[in-house]
């Protein structure tokens, strides 16, 4: 796995050294996050998202196991046992405003290493396998983020169920089937609640096995870079443990000054007040949203609106899902051999009307559906599409990229003009850490 | 990007000897620091994780259970609930007071008189909780005609603990007699408990 | 191969909007009548929102630094207690909390005790339905039974549940403080010129805060002096509908005093930890160009 010149785990004690020949646990995890594991010396900040995405994960899976211990998966009980955590469970009013607020915060998270995949080309060959194993988290954690969204049974819950499954009726003949056996019934109740917290509770596992298989595959390559060139030789990399860790720690620090800040003094700015009624069947909110996170998906959902042989409706859900789903062939429609977007100056124009095109989609998503952002929308979503199927295909062929650097470290040097020959003898610099 | 080059001007050579210039335990001082610091913050936040575990707020102002002994002849028992748990009232006998002030307390396990165990003037009324010290079981005797046990009192079907009549374990495995909650008697006839 | 497809399928979905494109466009450009680019038909209700945007309650839990002033939720409590109590419930929160605004034990008791809504219960010895007075650690009682005798006593209107009305709605604080302080007013003359259906409907009040601008709550507070505070503060309908406000703050809130208490400690720890780390950061790269 990885280089030649990666370093080797040696256990010091006699203790370790009992432990490795048994069961080798830490020397997995020196080799995947620790010394062993060589990486670009020239990563920016972008590369800190994956880890923590990671973190984002873990909090997640923490503050919802202790959550599952005061919630009552019933519908008639469901919303006051939230408010009982609010009012009188000891600190829990943190851990949900923790869960609530630290599933916007992975979304933030992982849409940036999303952006960052796509920036710096880390799709494609060799790791196109990472890429679709993220494609298959992405997913999982949708699922994930809506049915715990239904679970306090508020207003937004209970239509947002309502809706969500609805998606499964545009299926021709056996749509409506589809959807009263995923709802247990006719609308959403206790059936449905109860599947969706206990789907809700075992997914974040299965996101964390895909985890492992997502760095797992990672880790036969190696980590891309912002040059996108192939690592050439020992200067230039450094080993993960102490580099990274201790750039990632100062990530860390960052991410969670937000996330507390969010918790503590802005606990329902992203949260939807119709979600502080309890879940009435009869009475259909004014305005009915996903949370954030959802919205260009919901914008490309909500542009179908004239039939066109298939039902609009149909094509609505089909695109929608399409949207996610042409990301699986990512790798294979863009076959530029180029991989960092810096050195492909019209794709790069194409990427970023992209970025402004998903934002844009985003805020058609969150607004009422009116004509106005209804045009926007249908504008938005056609650049979406055309965008990866037919311009991407296109200009991989056509352009011609700037000159690549010979090596990251030629890059590195170039970048702080300095170019003594002795830079490249980067390897055993005793930077302790421990 | 942030520029790290604080130890190397741009153009210098970044000889080794800038480290041996540098007092090496001051250099990581700020390492070890930044480690020591996160791992208080986890400490910390691992404690209301711990403490979300206890019982919450309405869990502890539970109510207090009131009790009305008017229609609780001389040798009967009630069994109400107090903090989910079942209660005992029990009104002894004379025979049954006399048989408990018999005891010498050198023989008890964990001793008490009866005296102790109720209040000044209603030493008839005995309250205690009806869970067996040993292992939580609900003992036998409250009712009239259950198995009482040897000492008259209750019997702990589970593992056999025996309590006498003021509710004091004699026999079995249980270490202490059965407990005594809080009370007051509200009147003559109505006793509030917690 | 795979980008012909790709090209044919990208043709087919931008084909596909480009229809809905066209009869949306259509559509807009055919109705002449209540649509608009701009979105939303044009209603009364938003000739009157955007002219009357909601009145800032001042409260002091507002920002960051935001606290309860406990005096205020004192006096917001008793305007809820002696005017609102009648037909809203706040069903979520228990007369022990009530501990937070400063009453003790035996106050606590004592509002429990004298509550007009007693508590549903069952008689012990018959077994059949009955109501007992409230405890400390009950929750404060619902008003009706269930939604059809709220309907029934209240011309056929819920009055809703209080508890959390402050986070149910957009900035409720301020909306509470709006609609009850200052929203009963006559419809203006202007409204129903424009607006000719607007006409409030018998047994309906005009509210220009609602957001059908019609509530089937009469005006709760009506004049000066409904309450005697009894600290002394001058009972204005204003300072009657800010206080209430406060006090429904409180109760969708309880934990905020705490939240804020310990976010800036958290804040605080946070900072220290980022200048650490940036610090390590910097030490561990110090000779490592990148």
């Amino acid at each position: 796995m990885s280089f030649p010149w990666a370093k080797h785990y040696e256990p010091k004690f006699a203790l370790t050294k009992w432990v490795d020949e048994r069961l080798p646990l830490p020397r997995l995890v020196y080799n995947a996050v620790g010394a062993g594991y060589p990486v670009p010396r020239n990563l920016n900040y972008f590369w800190n998202f994956g880890v923590l995405a990671g973190a984002a994960l873990a909090a997640q899976i923490v503050t919802g196991i202790v959550l599952a211990m005061h919630y009552a998966a019933n519908g008639g009980v469901a919303f006051d046992s939230v408010e009982h955590i609010m009012r009188d469970v000891n600190a829990g009013w943190f851990m949900r405003y923790a869960h609530a607020n630290g599933a916007s915060m992975f979304f933030i998270v992982v849409y940036i290493h999303i952006f960052r995949g796509l920036y710096y080309g880390s799709y494609k060959a060799p790791r196109e396998m990472v890429w679709l194993l993220g494609v298959v988290i992405f997913l999982l954690m949708m699922a994930t983020a809506f049915m715990g969204y239904v679970l306090p049974w508020g207003q937004m819950s209970f239509w947002g169920a309502q809706v969500i499954t609805g998606f499964f009726s545009a299926i021709p003949i056996v749509g409506d089937t589809i959807r009263v056996w995923l709802l247990g019934g006719y609308a959403p109740d206790d059936a449905a609640l109860n599947r969706f917290f206990s789907l809700h509770y075992l997914l974040p596992f299965v996101i964390a096995g895909v985890i492992v298989l997502h760095i797992w595959a990672l880790h036969i390559p190696g980590s891309n870079n912002p040059t996108g060139v192939d690592v050439k030789g020992e200067q230039d990399t450094v080993p993960f443990h102490p580099y990274y860790t201790a750039k990632d720690g100062f990530g860390l620090g960052i991410f969670l000054l937000i996330f507390a800040f969010m918790i503590f003094f802005q606990p329902n700015y992203l949260g939807h007040p119709d979600n502080y009624i309890p879940a009435n069947p009869l009475a259909t909110p004014a305005h009915i949203v996903p949370e954030w996170y959802f919205w260009p998906f919901y914008a490309i959902l909500r542009s179908f609106t004239s039939d066109f042989i298939l039902p609009a409706k149909l094509w609505g859900v089909l695109a929608m899902f399409g949207s996610i789903v042409l990301l699986f062939f990512l790798p294979w429609l863009d076959s530029s051999p180029v991989r960092s977007t810096n050195y492909r100056p019209v794709y790069r124009t194409f990427f970023w009307v992209l970025v402004a095109d998903v934002l844009v989609l985003g805020w058609c998503g969150g607004s009422p559906a009116d004509p106005l952002y209804i045009v926007l929308a249908q504008i938005c979503a056609a650049y979406y599409f055309a965008h990866f199927l037919v311009i991407l295909p296109i200009v991989s062929r056509m352009e011609r990229p700037r000159p690549l650097p010979n090596s990251i470290t030629e890059a590195v040097l170039a970048k702080k003009g300095g170019t003594s020959p002795s830079e490249t003898a980067v390897s055993g610099s005793p930077l302790a850490a421990e | 990007m942030a520029t790290v080059d604080n130890a190397v001007p741009p153009g210098e050579d970044p000889a080794p000897f800038h480290e041996a210039v540098d007092d090496p335990r001051r250099r990581d001082f700020i390492n070890i620091a930044a480690v020591a610091w996160a791992g208080v913050g986890g400490a910390i936040v691992v404690l209301p994780l711990i403490n979300q575990m206890s019982p919450s707020a309405d869990v502890l102002a539970l109510s207090t259970t009131e009790v009305d002994l008017s229609k609780i002849e001389a040798g009967q028992g009630v069994v109400t609930s107090f903090r989910k748990q079942p209660l005992f009232v029990r009104h002894l006998t004379p025979k049954e007071i006399a048989e408990a002030d018999a005891v010498p307390l050198g023989e008890l396990r964990d001793p008490e008189t009866l005296e102790q165990r109720t209040k000044p003037g209603k030493t008839n009324w005995l309250i205690t909780l009806g869970v067996c010290t040993h292992l939580g079981c609900i003992p036998l005797g409250i009712h009239e005609g259950e198995n009482r046990g040897q000492f008259g009192g209750y019997f702990c079907p589970c593992h056999g603990s025996q309590y006498d009549t003021a509710a004091r374990i004699r026999k079995g495995p249980a270490p202490k007699n059965l407990a005594v909650p809080p009370y007051t008697f509200s009147s003559d006839t109505t006793v509030t408990v917690g | 191969m795979i980008r012909w497809i790709s090209a044919v399928i990208g043709a087919g979905i931008v084909a596909v909007l480009g229809w809905s494109l066209l009869w949306t466009i259509v559509g807009v450009a055919g109705d002449s009548s209540a649509k608009t680019w701009t979105g939303a038909p044009a209603s009364a209700e938003h000739y009157v929102h955007a002219q009357r945007p909601l009145l800032n309650a001042e409260l002091p839990s507002e920002g960051l630094f935001g606290k309860y002033d406990l005096r205020q939720l004192q006096r917001g409590f008793q305007v809820y207690k002696e005017v609102c109590a009648a037909c809203h419930s706040i069903r979520l929160v228990a007369f022990r909390d009530l501990k937070q605004l400063g009453y003790d034990d035996g106050q606590v008791k004592a509002i429990a005790q004298g509550w007009q809504i007693e508590q549903p219960s069952v008689n012990p010895d018959t077994g059949e339905v009955a109501t007992r007075k409230n405890l400390p650690s009950d929750h404060f009682p619902l008003v009706f039974a269930n939604d059809v005798a709220a309907r029934a006593a209240n011309n056929n209107a819920v009055p809703p549940d209080l508890s959390l009305m402050t986070k149910a709605r957009h900035e409720g604080p301020d909306y509470v403080y709006s609609l009850v302080g200052h929203g009963y007013v006559n419809q203006p003359a202007d409204l129903l010129a424009k607006f000719p259906d607007a006409k409030t409907p018998k047994g309906l009040h005009y509210n220009q805060y609602f957001a059908n601008l019609n509530i089937a709550m009469p005006p709760p507070l009506t004049q000066d002096g409904q309450v005697q505070y009894l600290d002394g503060t001058k009972p204005t309908v204003d300072q009657m509908a800010k206080d209430v406000a406060a006090f429904l703050t409180w109760t969708a809130e309880p934990n905020l005093d705490t939240r804020h208490g310990a976010g800036f400690a958290v804040l605080g720890f946070l900072l220290v930890f980022c200048f650490l780390a940036y610090g390590a950061y910097q030490n561990v790269w110090r000779n490592m160009k990148h």
